[in-house]
């Protein structure tokens, strides 16, 4: 019995005592929390509806969820926060437009899509992995590069790529992609429409049943991965890689599977964003997606290199409702619209706390 | 109030503990103008922490100061940080260079000190903007390398130099300093070739004659009887002998420097082994570890023995375990139970029921931010596919919680893990306490060999007898041949059957733990490089 022990133990004990709820909850989730809570219950007085105000807030939280899942694998590995989404969501974009081209309508179309998207997926996220496992260190960075370039690369491609099918191609010439592709009629709602329960009938108001259930099959999905001999040895590779080196792993193999996992679920993701939001959109969207979608894991608590499924969900949660409500509330507040200042302060406010303190994870 | 008689440098009753660790204890020790003083002493003598009071570092004062106090020229001085020591007339020159390579020797040794001359410019804008007087530049600089006598072009960019002359130049700037008048070397031979320390200890002498004062340290106990005055070994924190360099030879300082009670039963345990099989067999190991080379290593191990592994720091010791488990790049023939062992594969060497406990506990060691499940479980997860339950007929399988649970439990009961339970994170641990999971993670691996590197290091002494204590249960009752890597020789006598003394990146000689600590000692300097 070595006293010195004992005393580290109460001291540490006392630590987590004196700052329980925001060490537990985490700091920035807390504060957001606030606002969010805040910006629901002042929703009533400035006369917004506050049933429509939840109902958009689950049906964005539907369409963003599983790109915000595919944070995890790389964050698990130790690859750091996801920048180089855009090429899971240009694979998925592959997937969908080639499935609209060969002739796929319906539900069906959504899930040719997510198997046209697959192969790019694969390859993509393998070559952006090998890139990563030579990088190590500088991930963020160098993925945020690799995102910019491959949109670029695309946009031409996008133009140059023999596409055919009336729907998508632009009018007059008759030859390249439009910037906005309209999915009805393909797979529009594919998703949403399974079991959905009308909130509001009248706006067009339904309760994504059918998204938040694929969305839960694949979060499902990742957290029994994560369970598993290899899921297990993936996490230890992002929590300590000289120790999973040690005990025999392979290191640069496990952040491989995981930057495909990533990208995999990214190309996934970028469909059920569109099948719920109705439309496609090629060219430079790819790129406002990356911010939102990590600083929506970061506001959940997740840290660069700890992630959790509950991370996911809180974290969309709470970065969909500011989305959905500033506008509201606070532009009918001081009659001035600045929804999109809030977002970009919190968005890349987020990412930068959590640059600036490679902090512990919170639950 | 000048006192003429008062010493240069005289310290008093200096105590130091890092966080209830006691590292010095009552030190007192004089030094005289144009004296050279030897400071020796076993890797945590308490060395470097005294030279680090001495020169005022930031960390001694971060890790809560010392007691005692330190008079220089009969007054007494607290230095804050190394600047004030700078400006007190005290110099020390560290064992890694810091030098800019691709500057000249003389811009290196005025650096930031740099005689400047005024322009039209610079009477504008300020001295900001003087010029360098390189031509003053050089001639000081020459005549700080004068002092060493010694010949090194003040011209010549670092890139260029061979080690010898870095090292020279590194204490020129020292010696450039006006107001110089006690220097601190920390190993400065340790890089140098015989010719180049023979010229550094010659120019120890001139700094001697010089009238200043030299505080030399050195694992080269010949260097010290060859050039110092007074010679003081340190052991555990104490002065253990304080005496003229004449008095001394090397046995007796060695045995100043090891033994403890030379005639203790410490060893009593140790068995010999004369029939046991040679269980592995290494065979020219090289290994690239950097600080720790293996040059070319031969070595038998006995099945079931405990064989310890000691000798000098950076003498390649810890290169050993390291390097056949696949951390650091390696090269040569290790056969295990009759089979060769491929190098440079940790999978290969932990499925062959071989296991390793690092001596960076939380580097290599532990997932600092698991549980303790983790921690002890993974390797035997990864390697063995234990702790993993099968489920749809074996289609998937998951963790198995509980097993993982209930083997965490049993290492934290055995080997008296203080935890607030299985699921505390690795890093809110105490030392001894990870070092104790770090056994266990490899206990858990059921290994018939294992590595077990610096098993005490940082620990408080109770839990250095406990670690001990489970490390020979575990080869006593399961057999397992283990070999324990330690600076200290001590507890490698107490632990082990026989004792390989590596010195120079090669293995000096295997004696058996009863040997007397002389022995030892004159092994562990017998081809220090």
């Amino acid at each position: 019995m070595d006293r010195t022990d004992m005393e580290k133990t109460l001291e540490n004990r006392d630590l987590m005592a004196r700052f329980s709820f925001a060490a537990r909850f985490g700091l920035p989730r807390t504060i957001i929390a606030g606002f969010v809570l805040l910006l629901f219950i002042m929703a009533p007085f400035v006369g917004a509806d506050l049933t429509m105000q939840i109902g958009n807030v689950i049906n964005r939280f539907s369409w963003n969820a599983v790109l915000v899942l595919a944070m995890v694998p790389m964050i698990h590995s130790g690859c750091s926060l996801n920048f180089g989404i855009p090429l899971g969501i240009l694979a998925g974009l592959l997937g969908g437009t080639l499935s609209i081209q060969l002739g796929c309508t319906g539900v069906s179309s959504f899930f040719v899509a997510i198997l046209l998207a697959t192969p790019f997926a694969l390859l993509a996220g393998g070559g952006y992995g090998w890139l990563l496992n030579k990088i190590k260190g500088g991930e963020m960075m160098i993925a945020t590069y690799v995102g910019l370039s491959a949109i670029a690369f695309m946009c031409m491609m996008w133009l140059l790529l023999p596409y055919t099918e009336p729907t998508m191609v632009w009018g007059l010439s008759g030859e390249g992609l439009r910037t906005t592709i309209s999915l009805s009629g393909f797979y529009d709602k594919a998703l949403a429409n399974f079991l959905a329960i009308p909130i509001d009938p009248e706006n067009g108001l339904y309760f994504p049943t059918g998204t938040i259930l694929f969305f839960a099959l694949l979060a499902l999905g990742v957290w029994a991965f994560f369970r598993s001999k290899t899921g297990t040895a993936m996490t230890a590779v992002g929590s300590n890689p000289l120790f999973a080196k040690a005990a025999g792993i392979n290191v640069d193999r496990m952040r491989l599977l995981s930057v495909i996992m990533s990208t995999w679920l990214g190309a996934v993701g970028i469909l059920v964003y569109q099948q719920g939001f109705g439309f496609m959109q090629l060219y430079m969207a790819p790129n406002n997606m990356t911010l939102p979608t990590v600083s929506a894991i970061l506001i959940g608590g997740a840290a660069v290199n700890k992630a959790s499924i509950p991370n996911v969900i809180i974290g969309t949660i709470l970065y969909q409702s500011i989305v959905t409500l500033t506008p509201t509330v606070v532009t009918a507040m001081i009659h001035m619209d600045i929804s999109e200042v809030v977002r970009m302060i919190i968005s890349n406010g987020m990412i930068l706390y959590a640059l600036t303190r490679k902090m512990e994870g919170s639950r | 109030m000048e006192n003429n008689n008062a010493p240069l440098l005289e310290m008093r009753n200096i105590k130091k503990d890092f966080f209830g660790n006691q590292v010095l204890t009552d030190i007192n020790l004089t030094l005289r103008s144009g004296e050279v003083l030897g400071l020796v002493g076993e890797n945590g003598a308490g060395k470097s922490t005294l030279m680090k009071i001495l020169f005022g570092m930031d960390v001694i004062r971060e890790t809560g100061g010392y007691e005692g106090e330190v008079l220089i020229d009969g007054q007494v001085v607290k230095f804050s940080d190394p600047f004030d020591a700078l400006a007190a007339g005290i110099g020390m020159v560290h064992q890694e260079f810091s030098l800019i390579p691709g500057f000249t020797a003389a811009e290196n040794i005025l650096l930031n000190r740099e005689p400047t001359k005024k322009s039209i410019v610079s009477e504008v804008f300020g001295p900001r903007l003087n010029t360098l007087d390189y031509k003053e530049i050089a001639e000081r600089s020459a005549k700080a390398i004068d002092k060493m006598g010694v010949k090194i072009s003040g011209d010549m960019v670092i890139n260029d130099m061979p080690v010898g002359h870095k090292q020279f130049t590194e204490i020129a700037r020292e010696l450039s300093k006006e107001n110089l008048k006690l220097l601190i070397l920390d190993e400065p031979t340790a890089v140098l070739t015989e010719k180049e320390a023979e010229a550094l200890l010659q120019s120890i002498r001139n700094m001697a004659a010089h009238g200043i004062s030299v505080i030399f340290i050195t694992h080269r106990l010949q260097e010290i009887l060859s050039v110092c005055d007074k010679v003081v070994i340190m052991r555990d924190g104490y002065v253990v002998k304080e005496s003229p360099a004449k008095e001394l030879d090397v046995p007796e300082i060695t045995r100043w420097m090891v033994g403890r009670d030379v005639a203790s039963a410490a060893a009593a345990e140790a068995r010999e082994l004369p029939d046991a099989r040679a269980i592995m067999s290494i065979r020219k190991l090289w290994v690239d570890m950097p600080g720790e080379v293996v040059r070319d290593v031969d070595l038998d191990i006995k099945e079931g023995e405990i064989l310890g592994i000691g000798g000098l720091a950076g003498q390649g010791k810890l290169g050993i375990p390291n390097g056949i488990m696949g951390l650091y790049e390696a090269g040569g023939t290790v056969e295990f139970d009759g089979k060769p062992i491929p190098l440079n594969s940790p999978r290969e060497c932990l499925s062959a029921s071989l296991a390793f406990v690092s001596e960076d506990r939380r580097g290599v060691g532990l997932l600092l931010d698991e549980s303790l499940e983790w921690n002890v479980a993974f390797s035997a997860m990864q390697i063995q596919d234990k702790f993993l339950k099968k489920y749809l007929g074996g289609l998937f399988s998951w963790r198995d919680e509980r097993a993982i649970r209930a083997v965490t439990n049993k290492y934290i009961d055995e080997l008296q893990i203080k935890c607030t339970g299985s699921k505390q994170k690795a890093k809110e641990l105490s030392g001894g306490n990870q070092q104790k999971v770090c056994l266990a993670k490899a206990f858990a691996l059921e290994p018939r060999f294992l590595f077990v590197s610096e098993p005490t290091r940082g620990i408080d002494v109770g839990a250095k007898a406990l670690v001990l204590e489970a490390l020979k249960r575990f080869n006593r009752e399961y057999g397992v041949t283990v070999v324990v890597i330690s600076s200290e020789l001590e507890e490698l006598r107490q632990t082990c059957d026989r004792i390989a003394i590596v010195s120079g990146g090669k293995i000096a000689g295997i004696l058996p733990a009863s040997e007397s600590s002389e022995a030892f000692g004159a092994l562990m300097v017998s081809q220090v490089i």
